[in-house]
């Protein structure tokens, strides 16, 4: 056995001495899947339309995914920790509502913003806070969350939209930094946020724990009901940074917005690898996932292809990637 | 009997894991209407050659041979189809159904182009085989209101109906009461009588000698030998399951126990642990010894903050302290190794390094980042200090053997510098070769002035390594010995069944 041993030793050392050192390298190999899916996405509208491979419209693939990253990030805290989050579309509906209305209120602009962040944690938090104190499954828990969520957007406006104008808001929206949209620059913000979050920090550390082993990270002494109920609050934020990003770009408001947003972001999470079993799972993936699904997205438009046969193409595009995914995941173990 | 072909022969089976060559050219055989006793140490290979029996193990080498013709075993059905059950140590009932619905399940009596099942007729099907094996359990009842000794016999009772012509028994007694067990064994022995092969794990020698007659003995994955039960005492079996002499593996700490460390008053928590009192000193190994259910691991995991206290007290250094979960416990220098590794121990799906440096992370934060550098160093001391066998730190936990991943739960505590380490079950399903190194750890870390309490239920690890041992029985402590040559295998029975009430041990703190 020692032999045998030694021999392992050996060969995992071989390997871990090349390239692999390499963190960048690190992370195609791990995701060499999903990135293989997005080239060949990319190769493929470029060959078939004569504006995809433009900057202007790549920029744009961006700026449209932006929004379903951004609630995607923090739907991946709640599936590594064997949870979900669907509340995040009413969520979202809910911060635009309130970002809007504070404005209509005449709230200047700036606390108007963080009034939509603030609803989105505020919403966050009863979900983490009912799931770990009711001991209630997040799946019952976000389901009602959604409901009432909505609700609560149609009860503000009275189910009619409402819009505002406002310079700093249509910057937000619609404005840019050098060539890049703001909400591009927003996002890009968020994905180091959180990827740092997740890599770096203890807190990180502790939620891949407690998806890994909820029991072994209770025996090592971390407070599981903290955990969970910071991440129900940052998928809130993030859902509620959404929907002010959304406010900003419709400069207006509906309770109807923001529906199926959910099922959008839990793609990307799945596309980029996050295992629903937890644990495993990293924004750099998910952040590849969103952009399968904008590239798909903008492709098929440009093609001309009928929104129906979209749906039918996108549902099989995500069930190939994640099937092929854990073929090459078991060859690898 | 001796010259007829062998009912069942398994030959030169091989079977490697990650890691760990778990059975190397392993034989059984075993003759028609024989009780054939299979012993070896936990981590020998016994269940991985009963999970290739029972179709669950694809081998790497070897053949299966049932009447001299050779068999494909590549799954549990193809196994079941051959007359062989395993009744497995983990019991698989369902426990939302009712017993008969279980005995019956996968096999309901069914009739119609639809198979429409007749709930009447399932529920006598199932209680006619409880009550032709003497079981006073209602068929109709549901599984999750049986105690675990009653799902254990309609476990066996399950397999029993299936006219099988091989039983495999894994530890089935474990959880049952003495008569219990009088029952199986006079069931078992009805069954050699109708020309049934039983083969038979179990831990219990007492068990083996009035039951079995023959035993195949397995250390670390190779095979030893097999023998005549009327041909091998005692002492003979234990030789050839450990292969050395048992002064070789265990180290018992040589110095004298300080002072009063940790001391528990009255601690009650639910009904599985009442009112227990005792204390724990500097650099001593209490061993903790009882059967399933007798309240050890719940009693150590209330005093860990797992589990609440109804009442009772806790004094560390002789202040009265509050523990109500593991954050309290680990601040007040308490370490906990739990009973199950795979599902409260480790976190297989990360490294060794995450898993070490897990419950020490506040100290490697340094502007709200992990520190790499300090990681590294905490992470390669211990993997240095314990000797954990990885290929590198980054190693996934799932893919080292159960020794070194026990070893790398153990660094996780001893990264917290506990003054007390709570050990529940240290050597549970790993090999001889690391139990030895992980009892020459504790040994160690007891001379350095570390209170270790070892919760087991392995006699040997018992008796050879504590410098005092309690026993439970039903959630109270039963007994107390102290003196070197009181802590006999003999001694320590008597008090875990309860069979002296021992009540004097208090009066010395």
């Amino acid at each position: 056995m020692k032999a045998n041993l030694q021999s392992l030793n050996q060969t995992a050392l071989k390997k871990k001495g090349s390239w692999t050192k390499l963190p960048m390298m690190n992370f195609v190999v791990s995701n060499s899947g999903i990135l293989i899916a997005l080239i060949s996405l990319i190769v493929f509208f470029a060959l078939t339309t004569s504006t995809f491979m433009t900057p202007s419209n790549l920029l744009n693939v961006l700026r449209q995914i932006s929004i379903n990253a951004i609630i995607a990030f923090g739907m991946t805290f709640t599936i590594l920790i064997t949870g979900i989050d669907l509340s995040v579309g009413s969520v979202l509906a809910a911060s635009q509502v309130i970002t809007i209305g504070l404005l209509f209120m005449g709230v200047p602009i700036i606390p108007a913003l963080f009034g939509g962040i603030l609803i989105g944690a505020v919403l966050g938090f009863i979900n983490g806070f009912v799931i770990t104190k009711g001991k209630i499954p997040p799946f019952i828990v976000t389901l009602s969350m959604m409901i009432m969520a909505r609700g609560l957007s149609y009860v503000l406006t009275g189910g009619r939209p409402m819009s505002f104008n406002n310079d700093v808001l249509s910057f937000i929206g619609n404005g840019y930094i050098g060539p890049i949209p703001v909400p591009v620059i927003i996002m890009i913000i968020c994905l180091i946020l959180t990827s740092f979050v997740l890599n770096k920090t203890r807190f990180g550390r502790h939620v891949y724990a407690v998806g890994g082993n909820r029991e072994a990270a209770r025996f090592s002494g971390i407070r599981i009901s903290k955990i969970e109920m910071i991440v129900y609050t940052i998928s809130g934020v993030l859902a509620g940074l959404s929907g002010v990003i959304l406010a900003a770009r419709m400069s207006s408001a509906q309770p109807t917005s923001g529906s199926g947003f959910e099922l959008d972001a839990i793609a990307a999470v799945v596309l980029g690898g996050t295992s629903f079993s937890g644990g495993i799972g990293k924004i750099g993936g998910v952040f590849i996932g969103a952009l399968i699904i904008g590239v798909l997205n903008n492709g098929l438009n440009l093609l001309h292809v009928s929104s129906y046969w979209q749906m039918i193409i996108k549902g099989l595009v995500i069930v190939t990637a994640v099937y092929v995914d854990s073929v090459k995941k078991k060859k690898s173990t | 009997m001796e010259n007829k072909t062998p009912l069942l022969q398994m030959k030169n089976i091989s079977k490697s894991f990650p890691g760990v060559k778990a059975l190397d050219q392993v034989q059984l055989e075993v003759q028609t209407g024989e009780v054939h006793a299979l012993l070896g140490e936990n981590g020998a290979g016994k269940s991985t050659l009963i999970k290739i029996l029972g179709g669950l193990l694809v081998p790497d080498e070897g053949e299966i041979y049932l009447d001299g013709t050779k068999v494909d075993m590549k799954d549990v059905s193809s196994s079941e189809s051959m007359g062989i059950s395993v009744i497995h140590q983990e019991l698989c009932l369902a426990p939302n159904m009712t017993v008969a619905e279980n005995i019956v399940l996968g096999r309901e009596p069914s009739r119609g182009p639809w198979h429409l099942i007749n709930r009447k007729e399932i529920k006598q099907f199932g209680q006619d085989i409880l009550n032709q094996f003497d079981l006073e359990i209602d068929a109709g009842e549901y599984v999750s209101n049986l105690t675990v000794a009653e799902q254990q016999m309609v476990e066996i009772a399950k397999a029993l109906s299936k006219d099988n012509r091989i039983i495999v028994m894994d530890e089935p007694t474990s959880s049952l009461t003495e008569k219990e067990v009088v029952k199986l064994l006079d069931t078992i022995r009805g069954l050699k009588q109708k020309g049934v092969s039983v083969i038979y794990i179990s831990h219990r020698m007492e068990e083996l000698f009035s039951i079995a007659d023959k035993v195949t003995i397995l250390r670390d994955g190779t095979y030893v030998g097999t023998r005549n039960m009327n041909d091998v005492g005692y002492q003979g079996l234990v030789q050839m399951m450990v292969g050395r002499e048992l002064s070789e593996i265990y180290t018992k700490p040589t110095v004298q126990p300080g002072e009063k460390i940790l001391e528990v008053r009255n601690l009650t928590s639910g009904k599985k642990v009442k009112n227990v009192s005792f204390s724990l000193y500097k650099g001593e190994i209490l061993g903790i010894y009882g059967l399933v259910g007798s309240g050890r691991t719940e009693l150590m995991r209330t005093i860990f903050g797992i589990d609440k206290s109804t009442s009772g007290d806790i004094y560390i250094n002789n202040k009265k302290v509050r523990i109500q979960n593991p954050q309290d416990a680990i601040k007040y220098g308490i370490g906990f190794v739990p009973e199950d590794r795979k599902e409260q121990g480790a976190i297989l799906i990360q490294s060794v390094s995450y898993n070490v440096s897990l419950t020490r992370l506040n100290k490697l934060v340094k502007w709200f980042q992990v520190d790499h550098r300090q990681e590294d160093r905490l992470v390669e001391q211990y993997i240095d200090k314990l000797s954990i066998r990885t290929p590198s730190p980054e190693q996934k936990l799932m893919h080292l053997s159960g020794g070194n991943q026990q070893k790398a739960i153990i660094s996780k505590w001893l990264a917290t510098e506990p003054n007390i380490l709570i050990l529940d079950e240290p050597t549970r399903g790993i090999d001889v070769g690391a139990k030895k190194e992980i009892y020459s750890i504790m040994s160690d870390l007891a001379q350095s002035g570390v209170s270790i309490i070892m919760v087991s239920s392995e006699l040997p690890e018992i008796i050879n390594m504590s410098t005092r041992v309690m026993t439970m029985n039903q959630g109270e402590i039963s007994g107390e010995l102290t003196i070197e040559s009181e802590i006999t295998q003999e001694n320590i029975l008597t008090h875990a069944t309860g069979g002296i009430n021992n009540e004097s041990e208090f009066a010395k703190s």
